[in-house]
């Protein structure tokens, strides 16, 4: 075994063995010290993976070729092969997700929201990790999907058992029914993917996903069958709209933790999804539907921004952007081309980065003002000039002020719209951009309500102190939305060759 | 990289540094007196080491610069297209960025004494990032100026933009600020819409971001239309030009040197500036050029006279910025960025010193408006000397600076108007010409009719202590800024400084341009006159008028105008109910459709499936005559098609 493949299952099997270890260690802040530790461990074998990388290595087909690949038997009757594999596509999603789980068990270290014990927390994290991790490494269409289903449970659990905003039965029953829509929901684009997944199995004989891509087994027919459905069950899950009314609802209810792991890394399984399945294996489908696509993700920016704009609470305005950001990335994919899809993969990313501080922050604001409604928080920079510098930082990346991580993605999706030419993308070019001024309006405003003004009577007793792990949990994320902005080649150097190589199958 | 382009490179990364680091400061502990005065002199220390560095950096670069320079790495490759990380510097660069540092300086300085109090009673807590985000500002700005790639100017330009809402949003005791802040990012935001489809545009025509490959490309007539009026929408925002000057007259709300800042060197200069970077696109595209002319026309007349009936003296001066951008921008779209630049550098320094000024006066007397000053003459010498030679830098009395720079634009849109050169057609130039004359008559009469009321008359209602000049941390910067205030204006003539305003010859023709004399900036014709006796004029009225009224305010001549002017002909409010309203309102419809339709239809769904569920549910629970008979036909039903599906096969 090369030192690769070992770190390749080490990605995967050290948070199940964590989430295990946390289950059986008796004692709870022992137990989410392990947990945070095994966390960390992955991380560190996540970041590995891009040492000793094998760009020229060609057992695959051309179109996916991982640095580093485990292609095992799994259940020979039915020709399911555990095939694990990273590339520059995958591999920044890879560390994000290992980071913010990291950062989101060592701030439970410090603070576990109530409902539940805190141990129960960090292994469910834990087996959320193992579920996106694989979501991202499988090369196997049947292996991808067990993948991005392990995630829903544990997920929903998190949602019901920690969120919520208290116990009085009222939000008991928003975070139940919030928790439900979410799994329902998702479970029904599961579904959808499920049969994709078989259509597309059944038809080319194989799943393997490097063999796959391109579509060169798949009849045209098949393609476009196959693509409806994989978009669909990954456009809820992106979510594109109008497929996206699960997101509010469980961003709102879910934990500090949960939101953070949701909005950062949940939803880039479907756009990863999209670009690496859906694209990949039928590209005709791709380029038959790219222009619906297109529209529904402009119509994602403009709607998306004009509901933040007039939403009165806090955390339920942050899951509102995260739909109008990820259709700046959904427009990037939808244009097929390089620029489109490295715009996509960076605005990815950047969202997970960004979104992932503002709920951070949003939940530090809740839990020491317990309050949420925008109306009753203002002139948060009185009191609390650093939590609110954070916020006011945050804010601004997320409305992709040039330098910093948001700017890459929306620009060049709106670039790309540009490229693409015809009258049909200019148009899309030009809402998208619109859409950006207004992503600038909400957030604005947000920052208006909250940070500016006299002190409401929740913020004025607020003091300046920030506590040391929230400092340690916000710090990683501030430097790299600004590194990320400053340095993008940090996330696009790798995913250059790939890219190109994708677009060269579907554009054939 | 050589030595220059090192230069060029350093001289947003100096203040960059120092604003960063001025950022990261830990806050000083509210109370502790020694702790906050530590604070204090540390922000105040890396805000001046800051922009003195740059200054040093822009001085320094002015001097080795002797023919234009370039210089750029790969930021990064996106699927074809290729964003530099670079600089571009010629001699208009230097020459901006050495006007940009210097205001920069003078703000820092003054900010220092000017910031001492905050509400009353206690110091500013919030100096150490007020002087941090000065730094950053100046940092974009230069970042624009130097930038040798349009996306890594966006990179400034928007930053900018940023940086001028938190400066505005300062004052906290202040309600309209934060406001006003939001305002300018989001009016200045509408246009980068523009600017940034624009960049795109151009971009992906190039297949590169660096200007000069974008200038070496041959664009589509199309295209290039497109672009260029797309980017006009940008500049538009940023130089406060008509329809998206809105933002420029409330950003008063911030503190005065922040407003210093953004009329005289940064912000409001980076649209200009970015035109004349971008020229030979521009002088191609006449369409451009027309709407930029027309554009640059209604927006010196409307900040002209919106000027004349304001009682802030903030205001006024706010609004005679838009007025004197429309000078720049009239000058470029008749074909002379020399005029433009040339403007814009006597500007920067007049209007800084009007602002650090006005501070002054506002410091000492503690309120804004002119209703409440009067005789400020004999207790602030110093500030009305200063105050004079800016006023009359800015109506244009020779031999002060404004009087060249604004003759050299009359004379380029004269040129256009009557001898129809330049790449505009004719009327166009007529149209920036006529507006420019009238313009200047107005601009005398608002300037002379500020100065009567703030520093001749019997002196004002007594607001605390009595006025007097100001301490010397804020006199040295309005001394120091008198300087080129009056008599920048006389490098225009022909040499070195009118050399470098030029737009860089084409290689080739080098031994065509060393035969010609240097084109000064400078055109003493006999039309001089027409202005001089323009100014004359409308100084006169306002004295007349004032003199007439024994001290009234010369406005009331205006009549019914008065309110109109006062509020800028009402534009905002035809703005808060075209764009504002529209956009609140389809918000709410979007938040309604997307609870009620969007997720009705999946709740409705869950609840339709749900009583679909309790139905069949009902029908099952029967009693057990009927459920045995119910099996008894269920059993005889498909024994029948048992029967018949056997019988045919």
């Amino acid at each position: 075994m090369t030192s690769g493949e070992f770190l390749l299952l080490a990605v995967l099997a050290l948070p199940a063995l964590g989430a295990l270890a946390v289950a059986a260690t008796p004692r709870d802040r022992a137990a989410r010290l392990v947990g945070t530790i095994a966390a960390a461990l992955t991380l560190v074998a996540a970041v590995a993976l891009v040492a000793g990388r094998s760009p020229g290595w060609t057992a695959t087909a051309p179109a996916v070729r991982p640095w580093h690949a485990v292609d095992l038997p799994w259940v020979p009757g039915l020709d399911l092969r555990f095939h694990l594999g990273v590339d520059g596509i995958s591999w920044p999603l890879v560390v994000l997700t290992a980071l913010l789980t990291l950062l989101c068990c060592g701030y439970c270290l410090w603070r576990v929201p109530g409902g539940g014990s805190g141990r129960a927390l960090v292994a469910l994290l834990l087996v959320v990790e193992v579920g996106i991790l694989g979501t991202f490494l499988a090369l196997d269409l049947v292996l991808f999907f067990l993948f991005f289903e392990v995630v829903l449970l544990p997920m929903y659990a998190i949602i019901v058992g920690w969120g919520g905003d208290g116990t009085d039965p009222v939000a008991l029953d928003a975070r139940r029914r919030a928790g439900r829509k979410f799994a329902l929901y998702t479970l029904f684009g599961s579904v959808l993917l499920l049969v994709g997944v078989y259509v597309v199995v059944a038809a080319a004989g194989t799943a393997d996903i490097g063999a796959l891509t391109g579509g060169t087994e798949l009849s045209r027919s098949t393609q476009l069958a196959a693509f409806t459905l994989l978009a669909l069950a990954f456009a809820v899950k992106s979510p594109l709209w109008p497929l996206h009314s699960w997101l509010p609802d469980a961003h709102t209810q879910a934990p500090t933790v949960g939101s953070v792991l949701l909005a950062g890394v949940l939803l880039k399984m479907g756009t990863y999804g999209l670009i690496r399945v859906a694209v990949g294996v039928a590209p005709e489908g791709a380029r038959w539907a790219a222009p619906v696509l297109g529209v529904l993700a402009v119509a994602a920016i403009l709607i998306g921004s004009l509901v933040c704009l007039a939403q009165t609470e806090l955390k339920r305005l942050i899951a509102y952007s995260s739909v109008g950001h990820m259709g700046f990335v959904l427009l990037g994919v939808a244009t097929l081309t390089a620029t489109g899809i490295q715009a996509a993969l960076i605005g990815n990313v950047a969202h997970g980065i960004i979104t992932g501080l503002l709920f951070f922050l949003a939940g530090a604001i809740k839990d020491r003002t317990h309050t949420g409604a925008l109306s009753d928080l203002s002139g948060l920079r009185e009191t609390a000039p650093r939590l609110s510098g954070l916020l006011a930082f945050a804010a601004v990346a997320s409305l992709g002020l040039p330098g910093l991580a948001g700017f890459w993605g929306e620009a060049f999706a709106v670039v790309a719209a540009v490229e693409s030419g015809g009258a049909l993308w200019t148009t899309l070019a030009v809402l998208a951009a619109i859409g950006g001024a207004l992503t600038a309006a909400y957030l604005l405003r947000l920052l208006r309500r909250v940070t500016h003004g006299e002190p409401s009577p929740a913020v004025a007793a607020l003091g300046p102190k920030l506590a040391g792990a929230e400092l340690v949990a916000w710090t990683p994320l501030v430097l790299l939305a600004l590194a990320v902005g400053l340095v993008p080649t940090l996330v696009l150097g790798v995913a250059e060759a790939p890219v190109e190589a994708l677009v060269g199958v579907v554009a054939r | 990289m050589n030595t220059t382009t090192l230069l060029g490179a350093l001289l947003p990364l100096v203040p960059m540094t120092a604003g960063l680091v001025g950022l990261l400061l830990p806050p000083a502990p509210r109370g502790s007196a020694i702790g906050e005065a530590t604070a204090r002199r540390i922000a105040a220390a890396l805000g001046v080491a800051g922009a003195f560095g740059a200054l040093a950096l822009a001085v320094a670069l002015l001097v080795t610069l002797d023919r234009p320079a370039e210089s750029s790495t790969t930021w990064i490759e996106l699927g074809g297209l290729t964003v530099t990380l670079g600089v571009r510097l010629d001699g208009a660069a230097a020459l901006v960025a050495v006007a940009v540092t210097t205001v920069a300086l003078a703000v820092q300085i003054y900010s220092t004494g000017y910031l001492r109090q905050g509400p009353p009673g206690e110091p500013d807590h919030r100096y150490p990032p007020y002087a941090a985000q000065v730094s950053l500002f100046t940092a974009a700005m230069l970042l624009v100026v130097v930038s040798g790639d349009l996306i890594l100017l966006l990179v400034g330009w928007e930053v900018m933009g940023l940086c001028s809402y938190l400066l505005i949003a300062h004052d906290r005791r202040l309600p309209e600020a934060p406001a006003a802040a939001m305002k300018a990012f989001l009016v200045t935001r509408v246009g980068d819409v523009g600017f940034l489809l624009g960049i795109a545009l151009l971009g992906v025509s190039a297949g590169s971001f660096r200007i000069a490959d974008v200038l070496a490309h041959e664009h589509g007539t199309t295209t290039l239309t497109a672009a260029c009026l797309l980017l006009l929408a940008g500049v538009a925002g940023k130089s406060a030009q008509f329809p998206l000057h809105t933002w420029l007259p409330d950003a008063m709300a911030g503190p005065t040197p922040i407003s210093a800042l953004i009329h005289a060197a940064t912000m409001v200069a980076a649209g200009v500036y970015a035109i004349t970077r971008l020229w030979p696109l521009f002088e191609a595209t006449p369409t451009a050029l027309v709407v930029l002319g027309v554009l640059a026309s209604v927006t010196l007349l409307l900040g002209a006279l919106a000027a004349t009936a304001q009682d802030d003296i903030k205001r006024v001066l706010a609004w005679s910025t838009v007025s004197q951008l429309g000078y720049m921008t009239g000058a470029l779209a008749v074909g002379s960025p020399p005029a433009a630049l040339f403007h814009l550098l006597t500007h920067a320094a007049f209007k800084a010193l009007l602002f650090l000024a006005a501070g002054a006066v506002i410091h000492s007397v503690g309120t804004t408006l002119m209703s409440r000053m009067g005789g400020l003459r004999r207790s602030m010498p110093v500030t009305f000397w200063c105050t004079l030679i800016g006023l009359g830098a800015l109506a244009g009395v020779p031999p002060l600076s404004g009087f060249w720079s604004k003759e050299g634009v009359l004379a380029a849109a004269e040129q256009a108007a009557l001898h129809g050169d330049g790449p505009a057609p004719a009327w166009l130039g007529w149209l920036v010409w006529l507006a420019g004359l009238v313009g200047v008559f107005v601009t005398a009469w608002y300037a002379t009719r500020l100065l009567l009321r703030t520093f001749f008359g019997p002196p004002g209602t007594p607001l605390g202590q009595p006025p007097h000049d100001p301490p010397a941390v804020l006199r040295w910067p309005v001394l120091a800024l008198a300087v080129p205030a009056a008599l920048l204006g006389l490098a225009g003539f022909p040499g070195w400084f009118s050399r470098q305003l030029q737009p860089t010859p084409p290689a080739a023709s080098d031994a065509v341009s060393d035969l010609l004399p240097p084109d000064g900036l400078i055109h003493l014709t006999p039309t001089v006159l027409l202005p001089l006796a323009l100014l004359v004029l409308g100084a006169g009225l306002a004295w007349a008028g004032w003199r007439r009224g024994a001290g009234a305010d010369p406005a009331t001549a205006l009549g019914p105008l008065r309110p109109v002017f006062a509020r800028a002909f009402r534009l905002d409010d035809v703005q808060h109910t075209l764009v504002v309203r529209p956009t609140v309102a389809m918000a709410r419809t979007a938040r309604a459709a997307d609870e009620r339709v969007v997720d009705g239809a999946v709740t409705g769904t869950g609840r339709a499936v749900r009583a679909l569920g309790g139905g069949l549910g009902v029908l099952h629970r029967a009693a057990l005559p009927r459920a045995a008979a119910a099996v008894l036909a269920g059993a005889l039903l498909i024994g029948l098609a048992a029967a018949v599906i056997g019988a045919t096969a």
